[in-house]
């Protein structure tokens, strides 16, 4: 397939599935195509529950934000092929670093939904702990995670894990176009390419840094952002589950073997808004929108399905059910959360070990809200101020 | 917490030099400080630039590539914010990186990846994740640096909680500061006075690590009359001053804070409970500086026991001068012996 970035050169992007469900037999895609044949029924039916399942998650998420029960959110809609299927080629070992919108990643990871919404509820500036899934928190300062990615991987070299297809370790990072003008996304290709550290960054191409298209971030397709840098870099049709986990699988297997970092561009659309407190209507065309909810990833996997035999009414019946109970979870747990108590919520882990400031004031404002604040807020023992000299 | 009044001396030259004592130049003394980390804990390594086979531009790593390897002593590419970044994640898989920042205005680039990353996540992720990061930073004037080598950035990353912000002001305390830092399961901004580099003094390189260094002042000089409160470079200029004041008549207390996050008010109120009088003394602007802090704290606890407000003296909220006019710029035991003066017209 090639598409073009709003000029009229033809971009090189890997489909192995088309928007009608087709899979697509190019010249020089056989590897890929060779992953992606060893997919089972079963594992394509268990991609296909993952991705309507993120869905369910963000209408879910939307609906309580709504109704005041988050402060915001941030839908993947329309991002569900990149994230699934890019998180069916990890391994358990492997370690992930999300931005704040991998909803579908964190759902192939096993972590708990609720957990995933302790953030947007705002009783959590994290949420769950990151070693239980080898994935970590959300990070909300645009690309500053991918260099955290790349020491860890830097870590893992360290460590010296074995270089083995299946069990040696690699590390992923995600972010989006606009983090792709960030110092930090750049610093972190750099140091991963001159380490050959065991990375891979996948882009997620939505289109859309909120209200700015991907023309105000990049002259050239931007999967040609770690070619410079000496990445082996791979655009995909980020619609097509396939083409995402062939890709993917391919560059996790070239971190696991010793063979360094990688890139890889998931040309995808952020269907949805940027967060619940986005307005899309100001910026862009709904003729756009629309034409990209022809090439929706689910829709296109369903297609395949059917043609294939994989998918009945049992099944969907099967996943829908599904779906009602997360969502009852979902409204049931979010409501639930409230932050603990506001003293431990506050003053608890700002270090690892006691601080004299934070101690004092924890201190001081406890006795303050018990109605007895003591005359020093420095915790100094005795109040009377060293008495008249 | 112990106050400083029931703390003894702990400086070296205090007891009787131990066998193990050497003298060493202050850079010298957190080169073994840092070889003694790295020989305790193969978690340990160093990051920064020209810090492998050059020992960093001013030695600090001198020999340390050459005994631990390039995986532990690591020439990183010349960015900042990529050298914590990705301290962060090494930290985040078990390792404690020491980074160097080649010089104090060169720590901006870094300034986001240090303030709104490696300070918080320890608590966004509730305690699971620790980051045992230290950044070195040769700060100061003094020594005759062209533009952004003679900053003291410190009052920054003070402000920021999550972080822990030292100076030491003596190669003893270098040597054992640097080995607690290292040490600690929190992030350590680790501010080397740049001008204190080559002056020596004796390092007992057996003394005990593990004696909150990072939480406590120390009493370097005892006094009754005024308290000179300063860390870091200015702490010789506070002595020096203590000198000048004993030959007036004047006994003059020097406390050398030691860390400016968490500050040791204790130890501050009850020394200047006992003089009734506090001049503070740093490089950085006194605009907004620690000194501000200290001033607020003692005037809150020692009220009733202040015969003059608390004075500061430091830099001007002008960019740090030209080399040509930083003594003037600096604060000199004259315009500290000037403060004090105002103290005592109170």
């Amino acid at each position: 397939m090639t598409t073009t970035n709003g000029s009229n050169e033809a971009i090189p992007t890997l489909q192995l599935l088309d928007p009608q469900g087709n899979r697509v037999t190019t010249r020089g895609t056989k590897g890929y195509r060779d992953r992606a044949a060893a997919l089972t029924a079963e594992d394509l039916r268990g991609m296909y529950r993952d991705m309507v399942l993120t869905r369910r998650f963000d209408d879910e998420a939307t609906s309580l934000q709504r109704q005041g029960e988050l402060a915001l959110f941030a839908p993947a809609r329309g991002q569900e092929a990149a994230q699934v299927g890019s998180a069916h080629a990890l391994r358990p070992q492997d370690y992930v670093f999300p931005s704040y919108r991998e909803h579908g990643v964190l759902h192939v990871r096993g972590l708990d939904p609720v957990d995933r919404l302790r953030f947007f509820r705002g009783s959590d500036h994290g949420g769950w702990n990151p070693t239980e899934h080898n994935t970590s928190v959300y990070t909300i300062v645009i690309g500053a995670h991918t260099l955290h990615a790349t020491g860890y991987a830097m870590g893992v070299q360290r460590d010296g894990t074995p270089h083995d297809k299946n069990d040696g370790t690699a590390v992923i990072t995600y972010f989006g176009d606009g983090a792709t003008s960030q110092g930090d996304v750049n610093e972190a290709m750099i140091y991963a390419a001159v380490n050959d550290a065991p990375v891979v960054f996948f882009l997620q191409n939505n289109q859309w840094a909120i209200s700015e298209p991907t023309s105000r971030q990049t002259k050239i397709p931007l999967y040609k952002r770690g070619e410079a840098f000496g990445l082996p870099s791979l655009r995909v049709d980020g619609n097509d589950v396939l083409a995402v986990y062939a890709a993917t699988q391919e560059a996790l297997e070239r971190a696991r073997t010793g063979q360094g970092p990688s890139f890889i561009e998931a040309f995808t659309y952020r269907m949805g808004a940027h967060t619940t407190s986005d307005d899309p209507t100001r910026y862009r065309t709904s003729e756009q929108e629309e034409q990209w909810r022809r090439r929706d990833p689910i829709d296109r996997l369903a297609a395949l399905l059917r043609a294939e035999g994989a998918l009945d009414a049992d099944f969907d019946a099967e996943i829908k059910a599904e779906g009602d109970e997360l969502g009852a979870q979902l409204r049931d747990g979010v409501r639930a959360l409230d932050g603990g108590s506001a003293v431990a919520s506050t003053f608890d882990d700002v270090y690892a070990t006691p601080h004299g400031v934070v101690a004092a004031e924890r201190a001081w404002y406890e006795a303050y809200e018990a109605g007895d604040p003591p005359a020093s807020q420095y915790a100094i023992a005795d109040s009377a101020q060293g008495g008249a000299r | 917490m112990t106050t400083m009044a029931e703390r003894t001396h702990t400086t070296a030259s205090a007891s009787e030099p131990a066998s193990s004592t050497r003298t060493l130049s202050f850079s010298k003394a957190i080169n073994e400080g840092l070889r003694a980390a790295m020989r305790h804990d193969d978690k340990v390594m160093l990051m920064g630039e020209d810090i492998g086979p050059l020992g960093g531009v001013f030695r600090v790593t001198d020999g340390l590539q050459a005994e631990f390897g390039e995986q532990r002593v690591v020439d990183t590419p010349l960015a900042e914010s990529g050298i914590v970044g990705t301290a962060i994640g090494l930290a985040m898989r078990g390792y404690r990186p020491v980074c160097e920042i080649q010089f104090d205005g060169f720590v901006f680039p870094a300034f986001n990846q240090i303030t709104t990353q490696l300070s918080k996540i320890h608590n966004r992720t509730r305690g699971a994740v620790q980051m045992p990061v230290v950044i070195r930073i040769p700060y100061g004037g003094g020594i005759g640096g062209v533009e952004h080598h003679g900053e003291s950035p410190e009052a920054l990353f003070a402000h920021t909680a999550g972080l822990r912000v030292v100076s030491p002001s003596s190669p003893q305390d270098a040597y054992t500061m640097i080995q607690e830092a290292i040490a600690s399961p929190d992030p350590v901004l680790f501010f080397e006075p740049k001008s204190r580099y080559w002056g020596k003094g004796p390092v007992d390189l057996e003394a005990p690590v593990g004696t909150d260094t990072l939480n406590t002042a120390q009493v370097i000089r005892q006094g009754t009359d005024v308290t000179l409160v300063a860390y870091g470079p200015s702490v010789t200029t506070a002595v020096k001053t203590a000198e000048a004041l004993a030959e007036e008549g004047r006994s003059a207390e020097v406390l050398d804070l030691r860390a400016i996050s968490p500050i040791d008010t204790a130890a501050v109120v009850a020394s200047v409970r006992k003089t009734g009088r506090c001049v503070v003394i740093h490089e950085a602007p006194v605009f907004f500086g620690a000194g501000a802090e200290i001033a607020a704290r003692v005037t809150e606890e020692c009220f009733y026991a202040l015969e003059a407000p608390v004075l500061r003296v430091g830099g001007f909220h002008t960019p740090y001068p030209v080399a040509k006019h930083e003594h003037e710029y600096l604060p000199s035991v004259d315009r500290v012996l000037d403060a004090v003066d105002r103290a005592f017209a109170h």
